[in-house]
């Protein structure tokens, strides 16, 4: 039984509310992160569906993007929150407001 | 001879520039020396000037020569030129010859002045700027004459600037005569837009005079009536004759030189020297002549109220112009000159013997604090004496001569005008024998401390020889003046030396010597009477009678406050309402509006940049909700 692309695309919407909710709510950095990278996936999963609704290779293309555009962006935001860390002892980020006016 | 005329204005310059490089190491007295000298030198090349001048035929009396052109734009070109006539010489020989005198008196009347070589600096400027405007052949280096003897003037009545009294007198002088200014100024666009030419005669046309038939008679008034306005401001007439009174603030021998003999007489000489454009407007020439018997006569009453010995001569400095102005008006150019010089001979006499008594009296003004002076100061009684009878009109006095020459001109022309003068030369002889009898006679009032707590004076000195010899020389003028233009010695006289200039301007006087002798009687019976009132009813103990001297007479027909109200006043509450309404409220209101409204956006504005990240992101997936909504919302629409 194959399951037909609306399923695909309700998880992908599910998986990326649960990012942006979890973006919203929570206040450690490292669990934003996660949720960012939650939503990045829901992307990606679309992306997959509709290339594979629409027969078109483009969306599994850009896939690949995004997965080394998310990589690179875990391994600089993760030498911010690290370096962050020492320096402060703190991953919440509503403590990071020394730039503030 | 002629040609060396350009040594006159020259001397003077000359020592101006040695005095301002070297003057305050020249110091007292050689300063004073130096420009003495250099004026004296002018005097002797204008004597020099006068006899070559005499020695020619009547016909060739006239010397024009450019020497550089000062400026060339458009059609018209400025030159740097003199205009050597009977009238500039005759300028020229009383201003240099008054000037030296009173130079020669200042090196005594200043000295131990902080600022002694200062004062040389501007007289030499001034004498300079007082040659240079008679001396020019066009409007406009006459214009710059005109400017210097005004600034100069203005330097010399602030020159004890640090009297606050003496500062503003200065102001009030350059002021008013900044209002006339404008009139010449117009009138000189006026008359080159319709001669196009500014020089008087020669060059391209024959000059302005050889231009008149360009100019109607309408355009003739205006430049009369311009022109007029000029002589008001620089000779003290109504309507802008308050700032004389005020500049007896400076120095005395300022007020003699400057504010009596030569500068004041620069609009007389003006008018004279324009005197074909004056024949062209009988309008204009009326208005004149009105101006001039009133301002004479208001003048003269006046004077009769004032306590301030150089008050009194100030205001009889005006009246005199007053009586110069109306020969003018009348066509009597070579009377308005006549009085002109003897005006400079026995009003520079008066001055300088008045800064004798002020000098000798250590700084007193009043005369109410004088009295009982020809105990103590001979020479200076004498003179002041000789100079008194001399402007009261006396017979055979310079005044006497000069005074009836005008009024007889003026008797021809105008009938009401010659009352009007001649009740001027009764108030004339009334108040410079109140002068004479307060200051001279009586007894000493100066030993006593004042009413006010002016302090009593120490006895009087006689002034040194420097001061006297002046007095001396102006008083054998004043005396002997009326030589100059004798009614039966008519080839020697001044009339008929001036008589190229003003040919075919003049008035003819149709007085047969009947009429002569009667005027000529009239004016001495006004002199006399003015003499005996005054002599009568001032020689007594009793020196203050304010009915005599009513309030209207000592606030100068209160001209200064209507003045006040008319301009200043609403200028003031004009100036304060643009101060505090309009630049405070309306243009800082829209300054400070701009501002505030911009601090009061961002003041609103930055509560949404709150620094959370949270709050972005919602930010964005409201945003993102909202798009996303919209898109669906057209896709079911449709």
């Amino acid at each position: 039984m194959s399951l037909s692309g609306a399923w695909y695309l309700g998880l992908a919407a599910v998986v990326f509310a649960i990012g942006a909710i979890g973006l919203l709510v929570r206040r450690n950095v490292l669990i934003m992160f996660m949720c960012i990278e939650l939503m990045l996936n829901a992307a990606n999963l679309t992306f997959v569906t509709f290339a594979r609704m629409l027969g078109d290779i483009g969306g599994q293309a850009l896939v690949f993007f995004v997965l080394v555009v998310a990589a690179a962006e875990v391994v600089v935001g993760l030498g911010i929150v690290v370096t962050n860390f020492r320096r402060r002892e703190t991953t919440v980020a509503d403590d990071l407001h020394s730039l503030k006016g | 001879m002629l040609h060396a005329a350009y040594l006159m204005p020259l001397l003077p310059l000359a020592g101006f520039v040695l005095l301002v490089f070297a003057g305050r190491r020249f110091g007292d007295p050689v300063a004073g020396w130096i420009g003495t000298v250099a004026v004296a030198g002018s005097f002797v090349v204008a004597c020099l000037v006068l006899g070559g001048m005499a020695g020619l035929p009547v016909g060739q009396r006239l010397f024009v020569h450019n020497y550089f052109t000062w400026f060339h734009v458009g059609g018209l070109t400025v030159p740097v030129g003199i205009h050597v006539d009977p009238l500039s010489v005759t300028m020229c020989m009383f201003i240099t010859g008054v000037s030296a005198l009173i130079h020669l008196y200042s090196v005594g009347y200043m000295k131990g002045d902080p600022d002694y070589a200062k004062f040389f600096i501007y007289l030499n400027l001034f004498v300079f700027s007082m040659l240079v405007l008679v001396l020019a052949n066009n409007l406009v280096l006459t214009f710059v004459g005109w400017e210097g003897v005004g600034v100069c003037s203005y330097w010399l009545i602030a020159f004890w600037f640090h009297r606050d009294s003496a500062a503003s007198a200065g102001k009030k002088a350059f002021i008013y005569n900044r209002i006339g200014d404008a009139g010449f100024l117009l009138a000189i666009f006026l008359i080159y837009e319709k001669t196009g030419t500014l020089q008087y005669t020669g060059g391209p046309g024959g000059g302005i005079f050889g231009q008149l038939h360009h100019i109607g008679g309408g355009t003739a008034t205006a430049a009369v009536l311009l022109l007029f306005l000029a002589a008001t401001g620089k000779s003290a007439q109504i309507p802008l004759f308050n700032w004389l009174p005020d500049a007896m603030e400076g120095p005395t021998p300022v007020s003699a030189l400057i504010h009596a003999a030569t500068m004041v007489t620069a609009g007389v000489y003006l008018l004279c020297r324009m005197n074909h454009l004056l024949a062209l407007s009988g309008n204009g020439t009326e208005v004149v002549a009105i101006i001039g018997g009133v301002t004479a006569f208001v003048a003269a009453t006046i004077a009769c109220a004032q306590q301030d010995i150089k008050k009194v001569l100030a205001f009889s400095t005006i009246s005199q112009i007053g009586y110069m102005i109306l020969a003018a008006g009348s066509g009597a150019y070579a009377a308005a000159i006549f009085l002109m010089v003897a005006h400079a001979f026995f009003k520079g006499l008066l001055f300088l013997a008045a800064g004798s008594v002020i000098h000798g009296l250590h700084g007193e003004q009043d005369l109410k604090r004088m009295g009982a002076l020809r105990k103590y100061m001979k020479w200076t009684t004498w003179t002041f004496t000789i100079g008194w009878l001399a402007i009261a009109g006396v017979p055979p006095l310079a005044g006497f001569w000069a005074k009836g020459n005008v009024l007889e001109n003026v008797y021809s022309h105008y009938k009401v005008l010659w009352v009007l003068g001649l009740l001027t030369a009764v108030l004339t002889a009334y108040y410079m024998s109140r002068l004479q009898v307060l200051a001279f006679g009586g007894e000493q009032r100066w030993d006593k401390p004042g009413p006010n707590g002016e302090p009593a004076r120490h006895e009087p000195h006689e002034s040194p020889w420097v001061m006297r010899l002046p007095l001396v020389i102006l008083a054998v003028a004043a005396l002997a003046g009326g030589v100059l233009n004798l009614p039966w010695a008519h080839r020697y006289s001044l009339e008929h030396w001036l008589a190229p200039v003003f040919a075919g301007a003049l008035y003819d006087n149709h007085l047969n010597s009947g009429s002569l002798w009667a005027l000529a009687l009239a004016d001495a019976a006004a002199a006399v009477i003015g003499i005996v009132v005054a002599v009568a009813l001032w020689r007594g103990r009793e020196v203050d009678k304010p009915r005599f001297e009513p309030q209207f007479l000592q606030r100068v027909w209160y001209w200064d406050d209507a003045y006040d109200m008319v301009i200043g006043r609403p200028s003031q509450r004009l100036a304060t309402f643009l101060a505090w309404v309009v630049d405070a409220r309306i243009i800082d209101g829209a300054v400070n509006g701009a501002a505030r409204l911009v601090r009061t956006t961002g003041t609103a504005t930055r509560r949404l940049q709150t620094g959370y990240v949270r709050n972005y992101a919602l930010g964005i997936a409201i945003g993102m909700a909202a798009i996303v909504l919209f898109l669906l919302s057209r896709t079911w629409w449709s």
